[in-house]
């Protein structure tokens, strides 16, 4: 906690990646996120925390447009990522997710070899000219994801064969090849055992250099470890947002309060 | 936690575990009547099939063995080629009967020379065993060779089917007596002949390869016509239902909005896989025949009907496969910015192949098996000429596996009997290659994830 003061300062000098206002979220006849309005900030760790079913992650789902693939989503307000609406009818959601990357709760990788799993999303988008630039893309990929050093002799075997937490990184690292702006991690630690989530926690202060990263997390000690700025979602409804450290010393709100001293949730 | 440990072993609740309460005994005793149950329905199953292929191979395999008499003989230039300048044209001016005097006198040449006939015998007798198709085996053998007009030959003739059926164990001398087709005598001269090396029983490829015969000659019909119409309808399903039924498949599973439209569609295909075939018949007799007019009998149509049939059942399977590739990879791939239809052709459908490769198996051997719908659209017609190769010969007439059977099993003589089963064990034979495919694709395309 000590510390707290070099984050707050760091905080202060970012610009604003993503911009919600007054976002709601229907599911058919329930009303799943009710008037959110947030700033998430460039080059920062942005926590959504709160109880199950409270919308931390519908709320995430619907800053990369993912909400699309359930047909009795309905989703209105404005988010705009760098001043552009997202929800624009001009905006294809296919550009809009190479922009945005997503790690999921569960590891996902695709049932081909390593390489191909991370290679999969320069190919879509033909980022890369050459197969060594390709190559090129892969490696330093799998080095931010701090799984290169673990698969560099086997990267044709497939990426099924990994371990949980590895195959977690390697879903990292897929997002992270197509240099998206921002990267959306809905509780990505929640399948794995403690050294692997402390990898994985490591990586994420180190993407933060690079992009802005929103994570979900049922892990209050992983907020505080890991996030600049933590929202606190409650039914529906955006309680507080703030910077972690006084989220976690000092919530405004009681209900932050009952949660994080585990009244409620 | 403490309370647990201190008490003592066994005697906690008055029961002891080496003793099995009632319940516990009532509901082991539910578990192995349960196993019973399944082990006689299995047992029965399987007796079923054993006696099923027992009672088809037992009276098949012999359709696939033929007797011939075997015997030299010089073929008569003056009377097979009479103006002797060995014109095919010309020489085709010789009929069947032509044929047949040269074949009868060589045969009881050959007979009589051997001595195994008393010279009170008929020459009746000894010709009354050839088969009426051997003459014009030998003519077609003589037309596609004229050099072997005036030099000796070896005849291979196809026998009587009351012969062959006599060495069978079909006919015995005493249904010979009542027999209008044949006589105990001609039976006898069979016999010596076998004897001198003049008749055998051999493997007969022309079952598998020769057209359909006649009513009186059932020593000379053969599935070649039936199989390749069988082989070209299912090229004709193959190349139409798969990729329409996969294709319809993916775009409702994964494309379709789903309102009160796509419940309709999809109810009307779960009704269309269990409409009666001969029902798509009748449709293929109305649409393709007599609106669209097709040729009758041609394997086009009865492969566009079976299409029709087949689709509902690849897009049920293929639709339930789709359905069970996990959401996870459709999720992962659209979160690296894949497209929808990126994320199905390059994740789902390769995941989901194994499974949509089954329903097309399954689809297409319901289809090869398939009997009722080709009646109504003439396949069932007499078909002696080879279809051409396609796709011209998609348009010629031609016969189906099941049909044929179908057709045997109607005739008089006995011998058709034994073809059907022989037929049957083509037919099967068709199918395991077929699944065998399937088994091998599915091995390449499976993965885990």
């Amino acid at each position: 906690m000590n510390d707290m003061r070099i984050v707050e300062r760091d905080v202060s000098t970012a610009e604003i990646k993503i911009n919600a206002r007054d976002v709601n979220v229907h599911y058919g006849t329930s009303h799943a996120l009710k008037n959110v309005d947030i700033e998430i900030l460039n080059n920062n760790v942005t926590a959504f925390i709160g109880p199950s079913g409270c919308g931390k992650s519908t709320f995430l789902r619907c800053l990369n447009r993912m909400n699309d693939t359930i047909p009795s989503a309905k989703v209105s307000g404005l988010i705009a990522l760098d001043g552009e609406d997202i929800y624009d009818s001009k905006v294809d959601p296919v550009q809009l997710r190479a922009k945005v990357g997503m790690v999921f709760q569960k590891p996902n990788p695709f049932p081909k070899s390593i390489y191909d799993n991370v290679a999969y999303g320069p190919r879509i988008h033909g980022l890369t000219r050459s197969k060594a630039e390709l190559d090129q893309v892969v490696e330093t990929s799998l080095k931010k994801a701090a799984l290169w050093n673990e698969v560099k002799d086997r990267l044709h075997s497939p990426g099924t064969g990994l371990s949980g937490g590895q195959q977690q990184r390697l879903c990292i690292a897929r997002a992270v090849a197509t240099s998206p702006e921002v990267l959306l991690m809905d509780e990505p630690c929640s399948a794995l055992d403690p050294i692997a989530t402390a990898q994985v926690e490591e990586l994420i202060d180190e993407l933060r250099n690079q992009f802005a990263v929103v994570i979900v997390t049922h892990s209050m000690q992983q907020a505080a470890r890991v996030s600049q700025k933590t929202a606190f979602f409650h039914l529906g409804n955006l309680v507080e947002y703030g910077e972690t450290g006084q989220i976690f010393t000092n919530p405004r709100d009681p209900r932050t309060e009952s949660y994080i001293s585990g009244k409620i949730g | 936690m403490t309370d647990i440990s201190a008490s003592p072993a066994g005697k906690s609740k008055g029961s002891s575990l080496l003793e099995l309460d009632s319940r516990t005994r009532r509901r082991n005793a539910a578990e192995r009547r349960f196993q019973i149950y399944g082990i006689v329905a299995i047992a029965i199953a399987l007796a079923a099939l054993l006696m099923l292929l027992v009672s088809i191979f037992s009276g098949g395999s012999s359709a696939f063995r033929q007797t011939f008499a075997t015997f030299d003989m010089t073929l008569p230039a003056e009377q097979l080629d009479p103006e002797g300048n060995r014109d095919p044209a010309e020489m085709a001016r010789v009929t069947t009967i032509g044929y047949q005097n040269v074949l009868r006198a060589g045969l009881v040449a050959a007979v009589r020379d051997a001595g195994i006939v008393p010279d009170g015998v008929a020459d009746a007798d000894i010709t009354g065993i050839l088969s009426p198709e051997a003459a014009a085996d030998l003519r077609n053998r003589v037309l596609a060779n004229p050099d072997l007009i005036g030099t000796t030959v070896d005849i291979d003739a196809l026998v009587h089917g009351r012969i062959d059926g006599y060495f069978k164990g079909r006919v015995t001398m005493e249904s010979a007596v009542r027999d209008a087709n044949i006589t105990p005598e001609r039976l006898q001269i069979a016999e010596a002949m076998v004897e001198n090396g003049l008749m055998s029983t051999r493997f007969n490829w022309g079952f598998v390869t020769k057209p359909d015969a006649s009513d009186q000659r059932p020593e000379a019909a053969g599935l070649g016509v039936a199989l390749l119409g069988s082989l070209y309808m299912m090229l004709v399903v193959l190349v139409l239902a798969v990729p329409i039924g996969v294709a319809a498949s993916i775009y409702l599973e994964e494309f379709a909005p789903k309102n009160r439209f796509t419940d309709v569609i999809e109810v009307n295909i779960s009704n269309l896989a269990a409409v009666p075939s001969i029902v798509f018949g009748i449709l293929g007799l109305a649409i393709f025949i007599n609106f669209a007019h097709l040729p009758q009998s041609a394997p086009i149509v009865g492969g566009l009907v079976l299409t029709l049939m087949t689709v509902p059942t690849i897009i049920i399977s293929t639709r339930a496969s789709l359905r069970a590739v996990p959401p996870s990879i459709r999720d992962a791939a659209l979160g690296v910015g894949a497209s929808r239809m990126q994320s199905v052709f390059h994740h789902v459908l390769p995941l989901a192949m194994p499974g949509i490769l089954t329903g097309t198996i399954i689809g297409l051997a319901q289809a090869l098996g398939e009997t009722a719908p080709l009646l109504l659209i003439g396949m069932v017609a007499f078909v002696r000429d080879y279809p051409d190769a396609p796709p011209e010969g998609l348009f010629d007439p031609a016969s189906a596996l099941p049909v044929q059977v179908y057709n045997w099993t109607q005739r008089a003589d006995p011998a058709f009997v034994e073809r059907a089963s022989g037929a049957i064990i083509v037919l099967l034979a068709f199918l395991l290659v077929m699944n065998a495919i399937a088994i091998i694709l599915r091995r390449r395309f499976e993965r885990r994830w």
